[in-house]
Formats: structure tokens, C-alpha cells, sequence
């Protein structure tokens, strides 16, 4: 592995467009976790012409749910959940501000477009290393839809969480170029 | 007549959620270490290595393994010989479910309908519980909790029997391909073979209740299994970023099917291939 390159947030564009597809990175700072039943209630609140409970500017989103934390614990186990789910609220959402999505998985051509226009940096964490990933946050405060349960707005506070850029703002991908470098399989 | 109390299942199934959450079985976690000593890709043995020490955490801390603590699939085989007693069997494993899931902080991600109103159900339940009665006075109980990273992934194709093996291989790496790399490989693939398309389905669930050094007892299904993994592995989905590794084992099970039918179902699974069996 590559060295690491140290990332503190808020996550500014400028931030975004020096990062590569491929660039192992560690962020410190706030991020902001939202997933499905939360992007729904966004983009429908937007639709209504409301205002959005968060501010989204230069903020960076992960897609998670965690589990509910033990007495004492900050969180409780909170990997990446599949970023593709989010793919038809990504454009809207990323016109609201966000520099930075982190998840897992492959995303749709909208959203690799609407990430080259704003500058958008896509990372993935390591799918299912969710009690390895809980180590680096420190605190989880619910900012929206508490009513959603694990699927509320909430800011994490984390130190050194562990990322991989797959998708950089040009739209190079480290999934495809990956794949395809390990790629023996023939005839399917 | 033996008689069991409802009460003791509930207690059971409590006991086996938090710890099918909690621990990834051995066969498992061998297998991934296994793989890390085979895998070539810098990127997909730093991913192992993450993989390999949550796995660690999780079992020292008594921490969920992963925060998708599942939809839960129970298995039981009832001995037509035991009676429950003081409540219905089904309720009991439900309320089992709703213990385990509260008591061993495990995320709660069921909603209790899925188009409309899809508001979740806050305990977990009700859980996919499958029953069979079987010879004998006792219970035996499967706890299989099932993240949907994997489950969106997983399909099924209705073949005839002139696609024969070449067309399995094909159905079932068409499923694969399509998958990627979303469902959190290094995957386990449970493959269902034959009976009704719903048979099928059932039974590539039930593949994956068996241990990923058990091969198939059919020498011919043994064989398909290891053809599978192989082609699997050439994909170059590696541990999610790329790599060889992007399977661990494939289980197929099979069941006897229609003259005109050869119904193929895929599960993927995820590296958090959980389930704790008990026998009460």
C-alpha cells in the first residue's frame, strides 16, 4: 500500500480535486452519515421547495446505518452500506454541496457525471469491517429524522478513518482498472 | 410425548442472534486467512487484513461483526414427537428475535411492509422462518442472519434441461458478473439447483448453512463447486478493489426437479457468512 494522505474536514473542492483514484487516505473531522430512508426524505423535501435540515456545503456524506451503541461506546459497528442504493438522489444531493461520498460499490453514469461537474471525490471503505471502522469515531450526534432510527442524519466525529479513493473527479474508476488487471476469466 | 417450553426457545434464539452477530464461525474466518497468503493484489490483501482483524475485534468485544445484523433466516427441524408447550412455536422464535436483536444492540432493519409505507418494525422481526417436520422428539435450530448488501445481489434463472451444465455454469456466472463488487467479497455462494423456482431459492439459502470445507457429497456436484469457484476468482473482483480472491467457497445444493425444468438460484453471501446451529 501506498502511503496514506491525511484528510481533515470540512472538505473543500479544491481538497477534492488533488485526490486519485487509488489514493489510500485517513480523514479526521466531521463527516455526515445518511442512507436511504434519509435521501428519500431529502430530495422529497427539496422537490417542496423546503430547507434541507443539514447544511451539505463542502461536507462529506457516508452512507451508513449503524448498529445501536453499547453503554459507554461512542457508536456501535458502522461500515459502509452499498452506495449504488443512493445513485437516484446522488445528483440532487450533490448539488447541495457535498465534495465527498464515502460507501462501497460502483455508482451509476449519472452520478460519476454530476461528480465530475461539482468536483466530488467517491470513496469506499471496506465493506463488512464494521467493528474495525468503529474504532476510529469518537462521537455520533443525530442531526435529522430521528424517528428513522439507524437511518437518521446523524455527524460522526472520526480520527484516522481508513478510506480508498475509487472514483476521482475526473471520473477515473479503480474499480474497473483493478478488476480488469486481475481479470483471467474467459469465454463469460 | 417430550415437551419443550416455548420460553426455552425464545432463550435460544436470543442467545444464537448476538452470537451469529458476534462471531464468524471458524470455516470462515480460516478461509479468509487461507486466501491471504494466495492473494496477489496489494489493494485486495490490505482489504483481507482489515477483514481478518474485524473479525478479531468483533469476537474479543462481543461486537457485531457487521452494522447489517440482517434480515433473520431460521431454520427448524421439528421431531414430530415434541410437543411446545406454553405458546406457538413461530411466536416463540419471533420473540427470540426481538430479545437477541434488543439485548445484544444489534441493528433493527426490518420494515414490516415494503412499498408503501416501509416503517420498520423496531425489533427485528418478523423473522423468515422456515419449518420442517422431521422423525424424532427434539428441535433443531438454525439462526442464519442475512445482510441485503448480498441479498440484492443474488438471483435466479429458469433453464431447461437442454442448457445442462454449460448452462448452470453460465446462469450462475451471469449472476456474479453482475454482482461485482458490490456484495462485500470475498464472497460464499450458495447456489439452488433444480425443484420449483421457489425450491430452488430455498435451497441455495441452505446452502449456506453448511461449512465452506464441506463439499457437496455428489462427486458431480463437488466437481461443479469447485469449476465455480475457480471461474469466480478469475473474475478479478478480488477482496472488493480487485484481486484474486473473490470467493471463498461455492455450496450447491439440489433437489429433484420437472421433466420439462432446471430452475438455478443464486444467494450471495457476503464475507459475513453467519449462522449458529443448536439442537434442543
Amino acid at each position: 500500500m501506498a502511503e496514506q494522505i491525511r484528510i481533515q474536514t470540512p472538505f473543500t473542492e479544491e481538497m477534492s480535486r488533488k485526490l486519485k483514484a487509488g489514493d489510500a487516505v485517513l480523514i479526521s473531522g466531521e463527516i455526515i452519515a445518511a442512507r436511504d430512508a434519509a435521501h428519500k426524505a431529502m430530495t422529497e423535501a427539496l422537490a417542496r421547495g423546503e430547507k434541507l435540515p443539514v447544511d451539505w456545503q463542502n461536507q462529506m456524506v457516508y452512507y451508513l446505518g449503524p448498529t445501536p451503541a453499547k453503554p459507554g461506546d461512542p457508536i456501535g459497528s458502522c461500515g459502509p452500506t452499498t452506495s449504488g442504493r443512493m445513485d437516484a438522489y446522488t445528483p440532487t444531493m450533490l448539488e447541495q454541496g457535498i465534495k465527498g461520498m464515502i460507501g462501497k460499490g460502483s455508482r451509476s453514469k449519472e452520478v460519476v457525471e454530476s461528480m465530475k461537474k461539482n468536483g466530488v471525490t467517491y470513496f469506499a471503505a471496506v465493506g463488512g469491517a464494521a467493528a474495525l471502522i468503529a474504532k476510529s469515531v469518537k462521537k455520533y450526534e443525530v442531526l435529522a429524522y430521528p424517528e428513522l432510527g439507524p437511518e437518521a442524519v446523524a455527524r460522526l466525529t472520526v480520527e484516522d478513518f481508513p478510506a480508498i479513493v475509487v472514483i476521482d473527479c475526473e471520473g477515473n474508476n479503480l474499480y474497473e482498472t483493478n478488476q480488469a488487471k486481475y481479470r483471467t476469466l474467459k469465454g463469460y | 410425548m417430550r415437551e419443550i417450553d416455548a420460553k426455552q426457545i425464545t432463550e435460544t434464539v436470543a442467545q444464537m442472534c448476538k452470537e451469529a452477530a458476534y462471531y464468524l464461525p471458524d470455516d470462515v474466518y480460516n478461509a479468509m486467512k487461507k486466501a491471504r497468503e494466495t492473494e496477489t493484489s496489494p489493494v485486495g490483501q490490505n482489504v483481507l487484513d482489515q477483514i481478518i482483524r474485524n473479525a478479531e475485534i468483533a469476537k474479543a468485544e462481543d461486537r457485531p461483526y457487521c452494522q447489517d445484523t440482517g434480515m433473520t433466516i431460521v431454520f427448524l427441524e421439528v421431531g414430530q414427537d415434541l410437543h411446545i408447550t406454553g405458546g406457538l412455536l413461530e411466536d416463540a422464535v419471533n420473540a427470540g428475535i426481538s430479545k437477541g436483536y434488543t439485548e445484544g444492540y444489534l441493528r433493527k432493519s426490518v420494515v414490516g411492509e415494503p412499498l408503501f409505507n416501509r416503517v420498520n418494525t423496531k425489533d427485528n422481526t418478523p423473522g423468515v422462518i422456515y419449518t420442517k417436520i422431521v422423525a424424532g422428539d427434539k428441535l433443531k435450530i438454525t439462526v442464519a442472519p442475512k445482510g441485503f448488501g448480498s441479498e440484492n445481489k443474488s438471483g435466479i434463472k429458469m433453464l431447461v434441461p437442454a442448457d445442462g451444465v454449460e448452462g448452470v455454469k453460465k446462469a450462475v456466472m451471469d449472476i456474479i458478473l453482475h454482482a461485482s463488487m458490490n456484495p462485500c467479497p470475498p464472497m460464499v455462494v450458495g447456489v439452488g439447483i433444480g425443484g420449483t423456482m421457489d425450491r430452488a431459492a430455498l435451497l441455495s439459502k441452505l446452502a449456506l448453512t453448511r461449512s465452506v470445507d464441506e463439499r457437496n457429497p455428489m462427486p458431480e456436484y463437488a466437481k461443479l463447486e469447485g469449476e465455480l469457484l475457480e471461474l469466480i476468482n478469475q473474475t478479478g473482483i478480488g477482496p472488493q478493489l480487485g484481486g484474486n480472491t473473490s470467493a471463498l467457497a461455492v455450496n450447491v445444493e439440489w433437489g429433484p426437479t420437472h421433466i420439462a425444468g432446471l430452475p438455478v438460484a443464486v444467494t450471495i453471501c457476503c464475507h459475513a457468512m453467519r449462522h449458529k446451529q443448536r439442537v434442543l
